[in-house]
């Protein structure tokens, strides 16, 4: 039988420093539950995604606070961490649970607060989720992991860094201009009209980054329903199937050595995910990808199959990934334009794809939307998850 | 084997794993080859010689590494093939106003100050890339 999104729903995406991480959950959930239609008895598990709660709210066992804030008594609730990745592959748990008839019904979602933590403990607290010997050491960051693809995808596809660095900004122009269009995005009325000078001339983070080339960090909360083809046809009058998902791993980040620019556990990832849904990339209609920063986006489309290696920073710059292209990219913004509530974005993707499927994304809807791709990331290449929604 | 690798750089050798059954070097130590999954592995001394693959300096730099900024974070192809990940000895300024991809360089060991969440409480060794001639 197949698993169905029933109900969607996520914080606005910014500073909440006056919310726990629970209450970001809650109010997700809240939303996901309205949107679903459906009895909070009907949910019978919480698959939970958080990448840094011990060191952002010395919090670290919060699956059971959040079943219980939400009234979901001694309901199994599981935490997955899979740094940036988490609430996908808790989303990715969650279906295969339910697929294989553990579940009728249940509830993934996350929640971060990296913004309220501060640069300091923010930066750090990411770098958790490199290798902790031999690249934390070095001080390798997120903003150096991609600084290093960065300057080593200029080099192997013969690019010059300073036309590069020109070519991927339109990723951060593209993703700015919807996040401002967003009302749930952080910089929601922010950067609309950004230009690739701005982002060439914004504080260089980690050469050849600036800080517009960055995601910011971000506090918020995401929450979906998910449910077997029977509840689901029962009490919703459009559900979204879930048609292929597909997981992969990898080490640190030296140890891939040429393959730091292929992401070779995302090409894994994306070719179960269409196997399992017997489509290619060219059914798909548009796709949410894990933009951690610019030259992320780039690498991010050809690994998953979209474009030919080398080839995606061109057609970033001609506009193919944006609305009127051919192939969509980050609707919502992305996690540079919308924010990256770390252990909520995951299941933020999800929340797009699926409202854009309905076709009630109207701030910024793909036409005739029928399948989507959402691609998470953890870690400098270590937690993949690709994930396919469509409708008959 | 982390420490015994720190240790070993801190006295001038570069340690790997040779795999018994493919031939390939896997550096720093794992359990396994890197290239073929293989336990079959002897302890060697590598040359500590490579070229550099690609970098990145620095500017903003997580809690606890805030006094080293700006510094360059590279990865090198060791002469043996794995690439290993340290820092760069040069200025900032030369490393952004130059091209030092493909540079030939050797490592050797800095001892920094440690940081509560690292492994090692009161120091980190860091491997450093030297360039040469
Ligand atoms: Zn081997």
């Amino acid at each position: 039988m197949r698993v169905a999104v029933i109900g969607v729903g996520m914080t606005r995406f910014g500073k909440h420093p006056e919310k726990s991480l629970v209450d970001l959950f809650a109010e997700a959930f809240w939303e996901a539950l309205n949107d679903a239609n459906i009895e909070l008895k009907d949910i019978e598990a919480v698959y939970f995604g958080n990448f840094v709660g011990e060191l952002t709210d010395g919090s670290a066992n919060l699956s059971g606070f959040v079943a219980d804030e939400i009234g979901l008594k001694n309901a199994p609730a599981i935490r997955y961490e899979g740094a940036c990745a988490s609430s996908t592959v808790a989303f990715r748990e969650a279906v295969r649970a339910v697929k294989a008839g553990y579940h009728k019904c249940v509830v993934v979602g996350g929640a971060e607060k990296l913004l309220s933590a501060g640069t300091a403990i923010g930066t750090r607290a990411l770098a958790t989720a490199v290798d902790g010997i031999y690249e934390m050491t070095a001080g390798l960051t997120f903003p150096g992991v991609f600084a290093l693809a960065a300057r080593y995808y200029g080099k192997k596809y013969e690019i010059p860094l300073q036309k590069l660095r020109e070519m991927i900004a339109y990723v951060s122009v593209k993703n700015h201009r919807y996040g401002a269009m967003n009302p749930k995005a952080q910089f929601y009325g922010k950067y609309g009209d950004l230009k690739v000078e701005d982002v060439l001339n914004s504080k260089m983070i980690c050469s050849p980054l600036t800080l517009l080339d960055c995601c910011p960090m971000t506090d918020g909360g995401s929450a979906v329903i998910i449910a077997n083809e029977k509840f689901a046809k029962d009490v919703c009058d459009k559900p979204v199937y879930v048609l292929g998902t597909g997981q992969a791993s990898g080490g640190s980040l030296f140890r891939q050595e040429d393959d730091i620019i292929k992401a070779i556990p995302r090409k894994k990832a994306a070719e179960m995910a269409f196997k399992e849904a017997k489509i290619t990339p060219k059914d798909v209609d548009f796709v949410e990808v894990h933009d951690c920063f610019t030259i992320a986006e780039i690498i991010a489309l050809e690994a998953m199959g979209f474009f030919d290696y080398g080839t995606a920073c061109y057609a970033t710059a001609e506009g193919v990934t944006s609305m009127d292209g051919d192939l969509p990219v980050n609707p919502d913004g992305g996690l540079i334009g919308k924010g990256h509530p770390v252990g909520a974005t995951g299941t933020s993707q999800i929340y797009t794809a699926v409202k854009q499927i309905r076709g009630e994304f109207k701030w910024n809807q793909v036409k005739n939307a029928r399948i989507a791709m959402t691609d998470t990331l953890g870690g400098d290449f270590g937690t993949l998850v690709n994930v396919i929604l469509g409708v008959d | 084997m982390f420490l015994e690798f720190f240790k070993s750089l801190q006295e001038g050798k570069l340690i790997g794993m040779k795999c018994k059954d493919c031939g390939s070097y896997t550096c720093p130590p794992k359990q396994s080859c890197n290239k073929c999954s293989s336990r079959n592995l002897e302890k060697v001394t590598m040359s500590g010689r490579g070229i550099v693959k690609t970098y990145t300096v620095t500017y903003v730099a997580p809690m606890g590494y805030e006094k080293e900024v700006p510094y360059i974070v590279a990865l090198v192809e060791l002469e043996e093939g794995p690439w290993i990940i340290g820092r760069l000895d040069v200025e900032a300024k030369i490393a952004e106003d130059n091209d030092l991809t493909e540079k030939r360089v050797s490592v050797f060991a800095k001892e920094m100050p440690g940081e509560i969440f690292y492994p090692l409480k009161d120091k980190r060794i860091v491997p450093y890339f030297r360039l040469e001639g």
